[in-house]
């Protein structure tokens, strides 16, 4: 109990999050034995590992005021692109694969940023709008056939999947980007200027720090790991096709305002997100268990988004109205 | 300022223009009643939500669960079709469905404060989301005959009751918004909410106001959408809100707020609808037409704000 009085809003949030989800797997456990069984719980992190890579990317955007709408696009057009190139390079071997879908994700991210950056446009709209061309374009590469796992080569499709320790690289890459981000996070120049830009821009302004130049970053980071992501999704799934990851943004959007980054930008920790993308992903994978269709998962995510900023909202009425006045 | 707005709007009268030659020089078929009959249905039911979130957006505010609420309200009237509702109770509920998603829209950014942005990607998730959780992967389509009126009927010759409802409402709104005072508080609240608050405007409630009447538009053009379809899919109106909020855009609408008038958004509709009928008659997958959408989306916002900072 001193912990809890000692620990700061932040930290009870993470507390009770991490509790939730730790009842909810006891809950489904109690139920099915068989779910808290360390294979078991692995393939539930693999599941949840280019959720927990792609909100810690959107984290970094919603830190400074941003949404990137376009995340699902940018990774399933990444996607195709490393699927396309394997499938006419299939000797090329992972690496430049890898280069390819971190090196287009960042361009397609780089888009977003530089039209929010230089001509201030409202991040809602504009990656609203390259959500929808980053599609279209799937379907002009592809021209709308599918690339299946035959079309793919072995080390295409093996990288995410060779085991270590008992975890997949996809999780061991989720766990090195979450270790990295809360490191980052706490630690680094840039992060601790994103947190200003998105806390009180005015002030970051007058203290130095460009505070488009950090927007931009933002989502150039996170349009990069999309587009890791978007490798990663293919080669998991082992087919690429316009359509896939429809819909995905709204759960990582959604991961990251339950992990407590504040829509209203400057507020949010690393731990707190990957801890909602654990929550989430704990849900999603005891739906089919519990008799629940996978067709739930969307208004689950509504739920959430809601409850979050709901909470967010009453949050900040209480513990800072009197510094926001201008609002 | 003035001249700027009418700049704009002679632009899109410029655009119109040449896309009516274009097309009727690809298209031998083009310059047809019938076929411009047919065309108006690629606008009507986008352009019936696009005027009041014109409103909204001119207000400051912005609603992108437009498509969602359709997507609920025709849920509700496929389910209350499938119990044996007769068109006149259709009709009431797809208007009611849509009315209560405007009001909790409303209620979210009014009562609770939350950012109209997240609360409404919160509310397009959720009422999306009840709509693949009632239906999964079922199709609903036990609509009455006569609910066909409504998406597929006429008025009079090659005149749709969904295009007299346009041109009815796109009046309404024209006159409430540049005609009356309360269209002017709209104006004052999108360009400076508190200034307008202290000169004694109760903003929330045009701002509850706003959001209701713009989910009884998405609700009406949920009526319209399902009696043209004659059945309902959860994925129904998929990606519409993209499609809506360009028009109101291309129309001129200032995504910043306090600017933009409805003839605008009228001319936009007709722009738009025409490109992508046009774009249909050369037979470019609908999957295409959403690179011109998102790309256009992004110009129109990026054109004035490269040559204002200039």
């Amino acid at each position: 109990m001193m912990i809890w009085r000692q620990a700061s809003d932040t930290q009870r949030r993470d507390i009770s999050l991490a509790l939730l989800t730790s009842l909810l797997v006891a809950a489904v456990t109690w139920e099915f034995p068989g779910f808290a069984a360390p294979h078991n719980l692995a393939g539930v992190f693999d599941d949840t590992a280019i959720l927990i890579m792609l909100a810690l990317g959107q984290m970094l955007v919603i830190l400074v005021r941003g949404v990137d709408l376009s995340v699902a696009a940018n990774l399933a057009l990444c996607g195709m692109l490393a699927a396309l190139f394997n499938r006419a390079f299939p000797g090329a071997g992972v690496w430049p694969v890898l280069l390819l879908s971190l090196g287009a994700g960042a361009l397609l991210g780089a888009f977003n940023g530089v039209l929010v950056w230089k001509l201030r446009l409202p991040p809602i709209v504009v990656t609203l709008g390259t959500m929808s061309v980053y599609r279209g374009v799937i379907y002009l590469l592809s021209r709308g056939a599918w690339v299946n796992e035959n079309e793919m080569s072995g080390a295409f499709v093996a990288f995410t999947r060779a085991q270590f320790l008992g975890l997949s690289t996809l999780s061991w890459l989720a766990i090195a980007c979450a270790a990295a981000a809360v490191v980052l996070m706490r630690r680094s120049r840039v992060a601790r200027n994103l947190y200003a830009a998105g806390g009180n821009p005015e002030a970051a302004t007058y203290s130095g720090i460009d505070v488009g130049r950090m927007q931009f970053i933002a989502y150039v980071i996170c349009g990069a790991i999309a587009g890791l992501c978007g490798y990663l999704w293919v080669a998991r799934f082992a087919v690429a096709y316009t359509d896939i990851a429809l819909g995905f943004e709204l759960q990582v959007i959604a991961a990251c305002l339950i992990g407590g980054v504040a829509i209203t930008g400057g507020v949010g920790s690393a731990l707190g997100v990957v801890l909602g993308c654990l929550f989430l992903g704990v849900i999603r994978s005891s739906l089919p268990l519990v008799g629940i269709s996978a067709f739930w998962q969307m208004f689950i995510n509504g739920v959430v988004i809601l409850i979050a900023v709901l909470l967010g909202a009453r949050q900040r009425r209480h513990a800072r109205s009197i510094l926001e006045a201008k609002a | 300022m003035m001249q700027a707005l009418r700049r704009w709007e002679t632009m899109l009268a410029a655009v119109l223009v040449l896309e009516f030659v274009t097309f009727s020089l690809l298209s031998p078929y083009f310059l047809d009643v019938d076929t411009l009959s047919d065309a108006t249905f690629n606008f009507t039911e986008r352009a019936l939500v696009a005027l009041p979130l014109a409103l909204l957006i001119i207000a400051g505010e912005i609603d992108i669960s437009v498509a969602g609420t359709i997507a609920l309200a025709s849920v509700a009237m496929g389910f209350a079709a499938d119990a044996g509702a007769g068109t006149s109770t259709l009709l009431l509920i797809g208007l009611g469905t849509g009315l209560l998603a405007g009001c909790v829209n409303g209620a979210l950014v009014t009562f609770a404060r939350v950012p109209s942005i997240v609360a409404t990607i919160g509310t397009m998730t959720l009422f999306r989301g009840i709509a693949y959780a009632a239906l999964g992967d079922r199709v609903l389509k036990s609509y009455p005959p006569s609910f066909a009126t409504f998406g597929q009927g006429y008025l009079a010759g090659p005149v749709s009751i969904e295009l007299a409802l346009f041109v009815v409402f796109a009046i309404l709104f024209g006159a409430f918004l540049h005609g009356t005072r309360y269209g002017r508080a709209v104006y004052a609240i999108g360009a400076n909410p508190v200034a307008t608050r202290f000169a004694g405007i109760r903003v929330d409630r045009y701002r509850f106001a706003l959001f209701a009447v713009t989910g009884l538009a998405a609700g009406l053009a949920a009526v319209l959408l399902t009696s043209r379809l004659g059945s309902t899919r959860p994925s129904i109106a998929q990606g519409w809100e993209l499609e809506i909020i360009s028009i109101v855009i291309l129309g001129g609408i200032s995504v910043w707020g306090g600017k933009g008038s409805i003839l605008g958004v009228v001319l936009a509709s007709l722009v738009f609808g025409l490109v992508t009928f046009g774009l249909g008659l050369m037979n470019i997958p609908g999957i295409v037409m959403s690179i011109f959408t998102g790309a256009l989306l992004i110009l129109v916002v990026a054109v004035p704000a490269w040559l204002g900072r200039r």
